[in-house]
Parts: C-alpha cells; sequence; structure tokens
C-alpha cells in the first residue's frame, strides 16, 4: 500500500479516538478508565506510524529503496502495542480485584478530600479554620495534663 | 571496557528471570538476588572511575552505527546515577530478605517480590543508560509495570484502592510521554539523543517549545513536580516498607534524570529556565507545607519527598554549571537519605505495628538505635552541618546568588524557608515519636531482625560518607554538569564522525 500518508483525516480519527479516551479517563469507573487508555494509545500508536514517510513494505527485494515506507516508526508501535497491552491486562486486573473487594470498581477520593468530607460533616471545618484544632485532636498536646495522670512511662 | 556498559541492565534482568525459576526455594533466590544486585554495584562503580578518567563510555548494540542503532551511553551523570541506585537498591533488597524473616501474614513478602524488584532495578539502570528517546521509554515502562506490581503487592484492599490512583497516573504520563515521542520522530526523523541535539537546533522555534513542554510535562509527572504530584502522597504510604523505600529514593530521580538529560543536551536555551523556577519555588513551599499538616509517618515523608524534588528542579532551571553541580549532588544526597527515612519508618512500623504520630512516644527509650538512625538522617535531610544535605542546599544556594536577579533570589529565600520548615517537621517527629511519654503502650514484639536495622545503619552510613568523601563527590558532579553544558563529549562519543 502506497497511500499518500498523513491526511487531514487521519488525524482528525486521531484526535477524536485522543479525546473519547480522555473524556473516559475522566470517569471514576476503573473499566471506563480502562477503554479511555486503550482508546489513548490506538490515537498515539496512529500518530506515530502517521508521522513517518509513507510507501511499500520496507523488505530490500520487494520495493524500490526510495518507495519504501520508514521501518523505524513501525517497530516503536510494535513495542507501544505489547506495552499497553501489558498496562490495559494489569488495569483489568486491578478493576476485577477491587470490584471482587469491594463490590464496585471506583477511583476512591483521596485521604486529605475525605478528610475534609468528615470534618465537614461534624461541622469542625469553620472551628479548625478559624482556632486551630481544639486540644484534645491535638497529638501534641497529648501529654500535656498534669504528671498525675501520665502513669509510670516505659520501663 | 565497553563490554561493561549493558551490563547494569542485563544483569538485573537475568536475576530476574533465574528467581522467577527458584520460586519455591527462597534460600537460592536470595542468594541470586543479592549477587546480582552487588555485580551491578560493581559494575557501576568500575563505569564511574572509567567515565570519570576517559569521558563518556559508548556500547552500540548489535554494532549497528549510532544514529540508526540503539546506543547505550555510560558518561559521568549516567554512572554516578547508576552507582547511587545500585548502592541503594542492595541496601533495600538486604532489607527486606531481614524483614521477610520475621514477619508473617498480610506484609509477608511474596516468591513473587524478587524477580519483580529485579526488573524495577533494571528498568531503573535501562533509563539512565538510555542514548535515545525510545529507549529511554522502554526504560521507564519496565520500572513502571514492575512497580505496579510491588505496588499492589498481596492485592489487599487499600493496596488496590491507592494502586488504582497510581497506575491510571502513571499510564497518563506513559501516554504523553509516547506522544512526544512520536512527534519529536515525526519533526527531526530521529530519536538518537546526541542526534537530536543537532537535529532540534533547525526546527523553527513554536515546534521545539512545544516539544520541550510536552517532554517536561511527562517528566514532571514522573518526578512530582507540583502541579503534577497529588498522586504521590496518595499512592507511596500503602505499599510495604522496601517497596515505598526505593520507589521514593529512585523513581522520581528517574524523572528528575530525565528532566537533567533532556533540559542540558536537547534544548539547551534558557527558555524553560523561568517556569522550572517558578514551579520549584511552588513544589519546595506547598510540600513542605503538606508535610506540616501530617500525622502518620509515611505520609509525612512522601510529602518532604515532593517538597525536596524542588530544590533539583531549581538547580536545573538556573541553567548554569553551578545550578547543575547543585542539583546533581542533591540528587545523589536525597536518593540515599529519602530511602534510608521510609526504612526507618518501616522499622518503626515493624516494632510498634504503627507509623500514626499520635499514637507513637517514647520510641528514644524503647529503642535507642531506632532514635540515632532517624535523628541522623532527619538532620541530614533538613540539611543541619556537617551533613551532605547542608552541602548540597549550599551549593544550590550558592549558584542561585550566583545568578542574581529577582527570580532566583526568591528561590534562595523559598529554599532556605524549606529547609526550616524541614527542620520543623524534623523535630516535631522526634519530640512525638521519640521523646514523648508513650500515651499508649508499644507493642512488646521481638526485638528487630539484625539485617533489616544493619541494612538501615549503612544506608545511614551511607549517608554520613557523602559529606566525608564531598571533594570528590563534587569533582564528579562538576565534572558531569560541565560534560553536560558544553554537550561536545557526549555528542562526539555517540557519534564521532559527527552528525550526519
Amino acid at each position: 500500500m502506497s497511500g499518500t500518508g498523513a491526511n487531514l483525516m487521519s488525524f482528525i480519527a486521531i484526535g477524536v479516538l485522543v479525546g473519547c479516551g480522555v473524556s473516559l479517563l475522566l470517569e471514576r469507573s476503573l473499566s471506563r478508565v480502562l477503554l479511555g487508555v486503550i482508546l489513548i494509545g490506538n490515537g498515539v500508536n496512529l500518530l506515530i506510524i502517521f508521522g513517518a514517510r509513507p510507501g511499500g513494505a520496507p523488505v530490500a527485494g520487494v520495493t524500490e529503496r526510495g518507495a519504501m515506507s520508514d521501518p523505524l516508526p513501525q517497530a516503536m508501535v510494535l513495542t507501544a502495542i505489547v506495552i499497553t497491552f501489558g498496562f490495559t491486562a494489569f488495569l483489568l486486573a486491578i478493576s476485577y480485584r477491587s470490584w471482587y473487594l469491594t463490590g464496585d470498581d471506583e477511583v476512591p477520593d483521596d485521604i486529605e478530600d475525605q478528610r475534609i468530607v468528615r470534618r465537614a460533616a461534624r461541622k469542625e471545618v469553620s472551628a479548625v479554620d478559624l482556632g486551630g484544632e481544639p486540644p484534645e485532636l491535638d497529638p501534641e498536646q497529648l501529654d500535656a495534663p498534669a504528671p498525675g495522670q501520665r502513669g509510670e512511662g516505659p520501663g | 571496557m565497553t563490554a561493561l556498559v549493558p551490563l547494569p541492565v542485563l544483569l538485573p534482568l537475568l536475576g530476574a528471570a533465574l528467581t522467577l525459576l527458584l520460586v519455591n526455594r527462597p534460600l537460592p533466590q536470595r542468594l541470586v538476588s543479592v549477587s546480582c544486585l552487588s555485580a551491578t554495584l560493581l559494575v557501576a562503580v568500575l563505569l564511574l572511575v572509567r567515565a570519570y578518567r576517559h569521558g563518556p563510555l559508548v556500547m552500540q548494540i548489535g554494532a549497528w552505527p549510532a544514529p540508526v542503532g540503539i546506543v547505550l551511553v555510560a558518561d559521568q551523570l549516567a554512572a554516578l546515577m547508576l552507582v547511587v541506585s545500585s548502592a541503594v537498591t542492595l541496601c533495600v533488597l538486604l532489607y527486606s530478605i531481614g524483614q521477610g524473616q520475621g514477619e508473617t501474614g498480610e506484609s509477608a513478602p511474596l516468591a513473587i517480590f524478587h524477580p519483580t524488584y529485579l526488573v524495577l532495578t533494571a528498568g531503573v539502570t535501562n533509563a539512565f543508560l538510555a542514548g535515545d528517546l525510545f529507549n529511554l521509554f522502554v526504560g521507564f515502562e519496565m520500572l513502571l509495570a514492575a512497580s505496579f506490581v510491588l505496588l499492589t503487592l498481596n492485592g489487599t484492599r487499600l493496596r488496590i484502592r491507592t494502586g488504582s490512583t497510581y497506575v491510571v497516573v502513571n499510564v497518563l504520563a506513559s501516554m504523553i510521554f509516547l506522544i512526544s515521542v512520536g512527534l519529536v520522530y515525526a519533526a527531526t526523523g530521529t530519536l538518537n539523543l546526541a542526534h537530536l541535539a543537532a537535529r532540534l537546533d533547525e526546527l523553527p522555534d513554536g515546534v521545539r517549545l512545544s516539544l520541550q513542554l510536552m517532554l517536561l510535562l511527562a517528566f514532571g509527572i514522573k518526578a512530582a513536580v507540583f502541579p503534577l504530584s497529588a498522586w504521590l502522597p496518595d499512592s507511596y504510604p500503602t505499599a510495604p516498607a522496601p517497596v515505598t523505600a526505593v520507589f521514593a529514593g529512585l523513581l522520581t530521580k528517574v524523572g528528575v534524570y530525565a528532566i537533567i538529560r533532556t533540559q542540558t543536551l536537547l534544548f539547551p536555551d534558557e527558555r524553560a529556565g523561568k517556569l522550572l523556577l517558578v514551579v520549584a519555588g511552588l513544589t519546595m513551599l506547598v510540600g513542605i507545607l503538606g508535610a506540616v499538616a501530617q500525622s502518620d509517618l509515611k505520609r509525612l515523608f512522601s510529602f518532604t519527598l515532593v517538597s525536596h524534588i524542588g530544590y533539583m528542579i531549581f538547580g536545573v532551571g538556573l541553567s548554569t554549571v553551578a545550578g547543575l553541580v547543585g542539583a546533581i549532588f542533591y540528587v545523589v544526597h536525597h536518593i540515599t537519605i529519602q530511602t534510608t527515612l521510609f526504612l526507618v519508618a518501616g522499622l518503626i512500623e515493624q516494632r510498634t505495628g504503627s507509623t500514626d504520630l499520635r499514637r507513637l512516644g517514647g520510641l528514644a527509650r524503647v529503642t535507642p538505635v531506632l532514635g540515632v538512625l532517624f535523628f541522623v538522617s532527619a538532620m541530614n535531610l533538613a540539611g543541619i552541618p556537617p551533613f551532605s544535605g547542608f552541602l548540597g542546599k549550599l551549593g544550590l544556594l550558592q549558584a542561585g546568588v550566583a545568578v542574581g536577579g529577582v527570580l532566583p533570589w526568591t528561590l534562595v529565600a523559598v529554599g532556605t524557608l524549606t529547609s526550616l520548615l524541614t527542620l520543623y517537621v524534623a523535630s516535631r517527629v522526634w519530640s512525638m515519636a521519640f521523646w514523648r511519654v508513650p500515651c499508649q503502650t508499644v507493642r512488646p514484639s521481638a526485638p528487630l531482625p539484625g539485617l533489616t536495622v544493619g541494612a538501615t545503619t549503612v544506608l545511614v552510613v551511607l549517608g554520613v560518607a557523602l559529606t566525608v568523601v564531598a571533594g570528590p563527590l563534587f569533582d564528579v558532579t562538576t565534572g558531569a554538569a560541565v560534560d553536560l553544558r558544553e554537550r561536545t563529549p557526549y555528542i562526539h562519543a555517540v557519534l564521532p564522525g559527527g552528525p550526519p
């Protein structure tokens, strides 16, 4: 196939693939994230292929020297496909394991977010913002009480 | 001598294959992995000596000449990184072996740990030695794939949950890296770093800048530079102690190494310098403020890790030889110290069953050895003289002052402030975990396994020894930085006949 190589349609196709992939990546469910990774991976592979010189099969004796396509991006894409395949398999395993353990495969909130939500639920956010932590929550003051309550200490 | 160059990649890979065969026989498996990493360390030292005396060593794989074939290059920077990383991975491996003797249950090491760990090492060394962008990408993917497995060892609920964030973020970073590799090839027709150094100069300014920013974005996520760093403190702390330690020491530094390499070799103009300086300042401040707010030891250290990445980016952003010298020295110092701190956190967890500062207390009396190990490495991190942290920070601050101007001076101020806040964080941990009268009884566990304490001690001693050998070490980093700024030693070594 000695096509015309890169044209507008091919780049629109890459854009659509990557765009759909990115919007899927923004989802909370790991299986959708997985689909997003696959779409982006395919878009990137197309990008690498279209970035190179087009032409016939790069085999000596089959194609004229000047009419050969660039073989290097094809080798790179092969490597990239293998890597994307491995990562896809691993993501699939993780989302299955997550579903197995917890009943869903959603990416959780990070710890700080959870902490803020918990505090907001207990209406502590404003108190903390205004006057610092109350003494019983402040770990640095835990051993502040009178010596009588300290116990024996270690050893 | 050139035959030595691929060995740091081949030895761990060979070891990985062997240890996979020996999955059911723990003792031979451990012997194989320890001897593989020791041999790697030896080779790395030889490479460093050779690169220091006679310039970069180049291996053309399969005897394909440079711009076509794959090259591995061991210049001073790469060799220095190899020495530090293999020393650290060896110590952490010993630690994990020691930990395996004392533990059972959920955190017990699996048979798969050794092969995966060796693949991780091979990925790191491959990234350091890579002479072309695609091989650098492959190195990144090797270490990433291994790190996915190590981070989710045992597949417990917590590790799967935090691991999923890590996997998604890093796969995205790899995609961005791959896109930039594709674009670089489309624009220049080569991926060989030395060849690119010449070819990129011929491109229009806008194209060059966008390629540079794409690469910086990809490496910035890997190195956990501020706006791209939120994934790190969430995913690292849940992994087993040796895994967190080696991740903290090496993985982010591979990103920093890639930034140093591409910014000096491919894009030697200073256009990204200001951006890097701003980002470096924000990384330092936001990271250390995050650390101040934490009450869990491992999360706290994750935030100091993010914060101190800022120092290295600061050095790179200055775009002077002195800045690079400081940055490279700081990378060496930080790999050692951050790993040590996570190992100490692991020891504390093993001893007491917790890393929560609100529950710890009185450790200085229970285990004085642990107190000494923590104190020395924490002071080292904070930059108290005469430790290497002080020397690294001093070098960077001097480089900043020498450049002058509003932005570098601001960065000098931010760097000093961050150093002081690190000292505050370290003394807070010290007073809460070690000095305070314990508010809950420490778990009466058996004494710590000798090998874990031994491995951590070796790392602490290495960290202190960096001060002792600071003179020769500064010679090597200066040599590396001068070579990086000149670019010609690297380019001539890879392409003896000049770029085609």
